[in-house]
């Protein structure tokens, strides 16, 4: 058995001492990941809104987040530092940009897929329309909406990495740093993608349980189902 | 017995953006209080747009609408709506709520207490005959049959007076429907509500309906008349098509026993002697005899193997044997099937009532 030490793929020691640096930059990474999905989120909705109102809006909105989701991300970090400056800020504009797509899609979709028959029942039962769309539709839409976030988070915790390039730290300072060393030398590397990866699991657990907890309905759909 | 107009449509016409024909075209009907009124008619002749109409899901394009006196329009929307049932084809119940949460839909809206609702829940539950374990499933644990009765529960929640029904049983297989069908009748029969309901299905029309409105392609109204009426005299060739094949059995099977005047039969008593009998049988142009003892027919001989007085132990039992609440179309049905061309009528309490021939039958359907 081989000694563990600077050679080895992960060297224990270094680890055992920079356990508190390791827990600030989850914090980073989880305040960059939550704040960039939960504004993303806001926008999305907003857009999302506005697509349900004016039918032809979607078409634009769709496209428009489409393209900001197809530029490759350390190009668009290059592109908004000379503007927006080193930091924080620019990694969240980055990061909100490609949640957006994701997100208008599957709350658009969610809310289409509502059944016709339920929302004609609403309305002839005398809903007035916000009521109806926050109870029904909205309602029926969350599973979908779940899910885009769950695609949304897993995608920008993996994002995150790349944004510590812009100085907003997380765990892509650790695997930076590991690149920037002689070669040789993994354990940053590893630690920064390992953490990085499971947290990205630990996220989709989270929201798979999330979508079970908030659709108990599913669940029930049993053998006498209709359709 | 003038009962006040529930639902009144005056010259009502609809014409859908950019068609160029009405579906709906100068509607004229009035829907008595407590009364069932069935709209059928082919696809296209705007019956759904007319029951839609009445709860202002579409709006008409000319012509008024009035609910219980008062014009649709005056009430904001949601308000008319939550005082009208509304029932539809695929339910449309909400899948992210219990049963009890789909039936409680109205009163949450009307902003009723807890305590209240609740209480409303369970007898609603009872009175469309749905189990009191169903209350905390989801819908798609059930079956379409109690769906189906989910939805009318969760109608009638608010006890409104009208109810609006949109192919309500389409939707489920025929002997549920036809169960769904029975179920509506006595439910009306204690709820008492004025009912409108659109179908296709032209048996269905003439089954709950106490009126059948037929509507043509272009929402013509072609006729409007009691079942019975309808089927004895329909108001145009359309009608006539429409009404289909049997239009005969049809109308049976809205009469019953007791509308008709059931003949005595040959009927014997048991010890009577055989020439009594051969009268008996002379007299009704029969070659058989029912027997009778103590008031009850018991069964039948034919005069042929008579041998001596009539017994007890000659009897055979009589093959149709009927109520007074037994349609005319089930009695005929018996009568081709027995071997002595009668339906015997025989009282709850057993008593024997009379003979049912083809003949008075044929006699009843004229009336």
């Amino acid at each position: 058995m081989l000694a563990n030490g600077p050679d080895s793929f992960i060297w224990w020691e270094w680890v055992g001492g920079h356990t508190d640096e390791i827990w600030e930059r989850t914090i980073e990474h989880l305040q960059l990941t939550g704040s960039s999905v939960a504004i993303g989120f806001v926008i999305a909705m907003a857009m999302a809104l506005v697509s349900l109102r004016w039918r032809r809006a979607y078409g634009p909105l769709a496209a428009l987040s489409g393209a900001l989701y197809s530029i490759p991300s350390l190009a668009l970090f290059g592109f908004l530092v000379p503007i927006t400056g080193l930091g924080f800020r620019t990694a969240q504009i980055a990061l909100v940009s490609y949640t957006l797509l994701i997100l208008l899609r599957n709350i658009v979709a969610g809310i289409d897929a509502v059944p016709a028959s339920v929302v004609e029942a609403a309305d002839g039962m005398g809903y007035e329309p916000w009521r109806r769309f926050l109870a029904v539709d909205l309602r029926l839409a969350v599973p979908a909406i779940v899910g885009g976030l769950r695609v949304a988070t897993v995608t920008v915790i993996g994002l995150v990495t790349v944004a510590a390039l812009v100085g907003s730290g997380g765990y892509g300072v650790f695997i930076e740093d590991g690149l920037s060393r002689a070669r040789g030398f993994s354990t940053p590397i590893v630690v920064g993608g390992a953490l990085s990866i499971a947290m990205a699991i630990a996220f989709d657990i989270a929201f798979v349980l999330l979508q079970r907890a908030v659709t108990p309905w599913a669940r029930a759909a049993g053998s006498g189902a209709t359709p | 017995m003038s009962r006040p107009v529930a639902i009144r449509l005056e010259q009502v016409c609809k014409r859908y953006p950019g068609a160029a024909d009405l579906a709906v075209d100068h509607l004229d009907l009035e829907i008595p209080t407590g009364e069932i009124v069935a709209l059928v008619g082919p696809s296209g002749c705007g019956k759904t747009t007319t029951l839609k109409m009445i709860n202002r899901l579409i709006e008409p394009t000319s012509g008024t609408i009035e609910i219980h006196g008062r014009p649709a329009g005056e009430l904001p929307v949601h308000e008319l709506r939550r005082g009208i049932g509304y029932v539809i084809q695929q339910t449309g119940l909400f899948p992210h709520r219990t049963v009890a949460g789909n039936i409680a839909t109205v009163p949450r809206l009307l902003g009723w207490d807890r305590a209240r609702t609740r209480a409303r829940v369970e007898e609603l539950v009872d009175l469309v005959g749905l189990d009191r374990q169903m209350l905390d499933r989801y819908p798609s644990a059930l079956s379409g049959g109690q769906q189906q009765r989910v939805g009318v529960a969760r109608a009638l929640a608010a006890d409104p007076p009208i109810l609006l029904m949109d192919e309500p049983y389409s939707a489920v297989d025929p002997i549920v429907r036809a169960r769904l069908q029975d179920e509506l009748l006595d439910l009306q029969g204690r709820v008492q509500k004025t009912i409108v309901l659109v179908t296709h299905d032209v048996d269905e029309a003439l089954k709950l309906g106490d009126r059948v409105a037929i509507l043509n392609v272009g929402g013509v109204l072609a006729q409007v008349a009691p079942p019975a009426e309808i089927l004895a005299q329909p108001a145009s060739a359309f009608v006539e098509d429409f009404l289909g094949a049997e239009r005969g059995l049809k109308r049976l099977a809205l009469l019953r026993v007791r509308d008709i005047t059931p003949g005595t039969g040959p009927v014997a008593d048991v010890g009577d002697d055989a020439d009594t009998v051969r009268t008996l049988m002379h007299a009704h142009r029969v070659t058989w005899f029912g027997i009778r003892e103590h008031g009850r027919l018991i069964g039948w001989q034919w005069g042929a193997d008579l041998d001596g007085s009539v017994r007890a132990e000659g009897a055979q039992p009589f093959r149709a044997v009927v109520s007074p609440d037994t349609t005319l179309r089930s009695t005929l049905d018996g009568i081709v099937n027995s071997l002595t061309n009668v339906a015997v009528v025989v009282d709850d309490d057993g008593e024997y009532r009379g003979m049912v021939r083809i003949e008075e039958i044929s006699e009843g359907a004229r009336q």
